[in-house]
């Protein structure tokens, strides 16, 4: 039993766990009805859980992609600008079309968005994987440029799509399951059936661990760097398109603002390291789920909006410093303290009753 | 440079060029320089007026704030960390100034006090890295959110400063010759650039600085104190922002919680272009201020093309930095 429970602490998602367990208790305090899920008459689930795997769910699709880009040792900051793009894209084709409500128009409109994200990231993949220059300066390009692109496409006006088919992504249910959550899901299996179920996942930490020597070995580098970042783009087109729906309004200024920071956030609280290398897709699964969690609660507990980024701040320094090698190596200091009393003890006692 | 000997040939001469262009060290930084100096040129033909010398100088008073953090940003980025926290600190020294001048605080009181917190912050984020081992980006991360959240807490709306002292050190012209002057804010930044000219070229706690970013662990096994300097240089940074955030506060004669959102990105995108390396042990000080002054250029272009809609300033920047990055990467390197 007891090796059990030091097997748990030991597991690096112990302590996000803790935290996400923590934020769960507190809003369950706040309001009783808060684990309750309801079902109306139309079959849709609806509760505050379901509301934090649908709002969660952009958030963790783009986590899943820089968790990939992450292990490769790299970094995508332009996430948020490339949901901005994809958003602008398919809300002008749409408003632009005769037909907003046809199924057609909206796939093709999704697709072009998509198409274009991917195109995005292949831009990335030259920069980083063609031309060798830093992912943090590569990416802060588009971050900048593609701001410009998406008000360039909506002409700096925010667009409002009144579209069915569109909106379903945003706001529609799948047998009773939001769309975004079920997308959120979808994306989340794959990408660990993919690279966990082959060899990829084993070669992105290569790169990720000694691009040097790994390419020596054989690793094709190169192709695998850009691939996670065409990848990860692809993502978040995806999550941008989720996003621009469910505001029905394309926001070339804040669809997506900040989710970069967000995204990088749910992946280091899941226990993959910048550095690259290792990298965890549950561990993000965790991190998105405590990011959205801590946005729920702020609203539930009643946090005054301006305290609502100290509480963030102190929420991530507190998983930080749980996780940190240095907690666990004092954890584990007083935990062998207490059990050489112990054993002193009972040795104390045997020596009396002699 | 090393002293050209007879026997040197046009053809070693070339090599020597091309070594030193496209040297780690060195290369990034000359090669920013001439690019610098092409856009200036190329600038001065295409706009009437360009080659003033006040638009110049210009360049440094609009910037004098980002060569500052650039500077503080600088030492951290050699030792292969970085700091994200510094637009947010910088926006909320300028919000502590405001609130504290219009309760009547004495300004050089003010001054000092933010120079102290920034520190103070500064100091706590490099602790948690130095002994709790939490990745700089994350842990200067989180002191971004808890800079800005404490800056709504001060204040949501913004407050101008009428503090004579401010406004006198925003007003104040340092008359260079005819038509040529600088502010109070330019020398000060200059003065903190050479200081950190001399502190990472000179000193000790400069070279353990390079040595970390070199390689963290021989630093570590030939003695130096790398886990004092690896916080310091945290420190130093919070308390470039603070200082920043003062000059900046010179410059816009308020604070606002939303100010410099997105400095830090000027400042990383400064000090890459400067030619610092992000993984560290590579890079001068005055590349950095290079960098900041190719940004200020970039801007400078844009203002002078003046019909540009919001949109198009921002994806021109982006290209030029494509285009400034490119050039620098292909021209630094090594022949295959």
């Amino acid at each position: 039993m007891k090796n059990v429970l030091n097997r748990a602490v030991g597991h690096r998602l112990f302590w996000p766990l803790v935290m996400l367990a923590a934020l769960l208790l507190i809003n369950v305090i706040a309001v009783p009805g808060f684990l309750s899920i309801t079902v109306n008459s139309e079959g849709h689930l609806f509760g505050s859980i379901i509301d934090i795997l649908r709002n969660g769910a952009p958030t963790l699709i783009i986590a899943v992609g820089m968790t990939l880009v992450i292990a490769t040792r790299g970094i995508d900051l332009s996430v948020g600008s490339v949901c901005a793009i994809a958003g602008a894209v398919a809300s002008s084709m749409i408003l632009a079309s005769p037909t907003p409500n046809n199924v057609g128009t909206v796939t093709g409109a999704l697709l072009t968005a998509l198409v274009l994200s991917l195109g995005l990231g292949l831009a990335n993949g030259l920069l980083v994987a063609g031309l060798g220059i830093q992912p943090i300066i590569s990416t802060l390009i588009l971050m900048t440029a593609g701001r410009g692109i998406a008000m360039l496409i909506t002409e700096g006006q925010i667009i409002t799509v009144n579209s069915v088919p569109f909106a379903f992504l945003g706001s529609g249910f799948i047998l009773g399951v939001p769309v975004a959550t079920v997308a959120g899901v979808l994306i989340f299996a794959l990408a660990a059936l993919l690279t966990r179920r082959t060899a990829m996942g084993l070669l992105i930490e290569a790169v990720g661990i000694n691009p040097e020597a790994s390419r020596q070995a054989g690793v094709r580098a190169r192709g695998l760097k850009f691939s996670v970042y065409a990848l990860c783009a692809l993502l978040a087109g995806i999550a941008g398109l989720i996003l621009t729906s469910n505001q029905t309004a394309a926001d070339a200024n804040n669809t997506g603002l900040f989710i970069e920071l967000d995204a990088i956030l749910a992946v280091v609280i899941g226990g993959t390291s910048l550095a690259g290398g290792r990298y965890s897709l549950a561990g993000t699964l965790v991190g998105a789920l405590i990011i959205q969690t801590l946005v729920t609660t702020v609203y539930t507990v009643g946090i005054p909006p301006i305290a609502t980024m100290v509480f963030k701040a102190a929420v991530v320094t507190a998983v930080c410093l749980l996780q940190s090698p240095t907690t666990a190596a004092a954890l584990e200091r007083w935990r062998s303290r207490l059990a050489t009393r112990h054993l002193q003890g009972v040795a104390a006692k045997a020596g009396a009753a002699r | 440079m090393t002293t050209l000997s007879a026997s040197l040939t046009p053809r070693r001469l070339l090599d020597r060029v091309v070594d030193v262009f496209t040297s780690p060290k060195s290369g990034p930084v000359l090669v920013t320089a001439i690019l610098f100096l092409l856009m200036y040129v190329g600038g001065g033909l295409r706009y009437h007026g360009f080659f003033a010398g006040q638009v110049v100088l210009n360049l440094l008073i609009d910037n004098a704030y980002l060569i500052v953090l650039a500077v503080g940003m600088t030492f951290v980025i050699l030792t292969g960390g970085i700091d994200l926290s510094v637009g947010a600190v910088v926006a909320l020294s300028t919000i502590i100034a405001a609130r504290l001048l219009q309760l009547g605080w004495s300004p050089g009181v003010v001054i000092v006090l933010i120079l102290i917190i920034t520190s103070l912050l500064g100091l706590l984020v490099g602790l948690m890295i130095q002994v709790f081992k939490v990745q700089p980006f994350i842990a200067t991360l989180a002191a971004m959110f808890l800079s800005r959240g404490l800056c709504y807490i001060i204040a949501k709306e913004s407050i101008t400063i009428s503090n004579p002292f401010f406004k006198a050190m925003a007003n104040i012209r340092i008359s260079l010759g005819y038509r040529l002057s600088i502010t109070p804010s330019v020398v000060i930044a200059l003065v903190v650039l050479v200081i950190a000219v001399w502190v990472l070229q000179y000193t000790r706690f400069g070279r353990t600085t390079y040595a970390i970013g070199g390689g963290e662990q021989s630093g570590m096994l030939m003695g130096l104190p790398t886990a004092r300097t690896k916080v310091l240089v945290y420190v130093i940074s919070g308390f470039c922002s603070g200082l920043a955030g003062v000059l900046f506060s010179f410059y816009t004669l308020s604070g606002y919680a939303l100010s410099a959102v997105g400095t830090e990105m000027d400042a990383i995108a400064a000090v890459v272009i400067g030619g610092t390396l992000l993984t560290g042990g590579y890079g001068f000080v005055l590349g950095s201020a290079l960098g900041v002054l190719v940004l200020g250029l970039i801007q400078t272009v844009i203002s002078f093309e003046g019909t540009l809609s919001s949109w198009w300033t921002k994806i021109f920047i982006g290209a030029l930095l494509l285009v400034f990055i490119i050039l620098q990467k292909v021209l630094t390197s090594r022949r295959t």
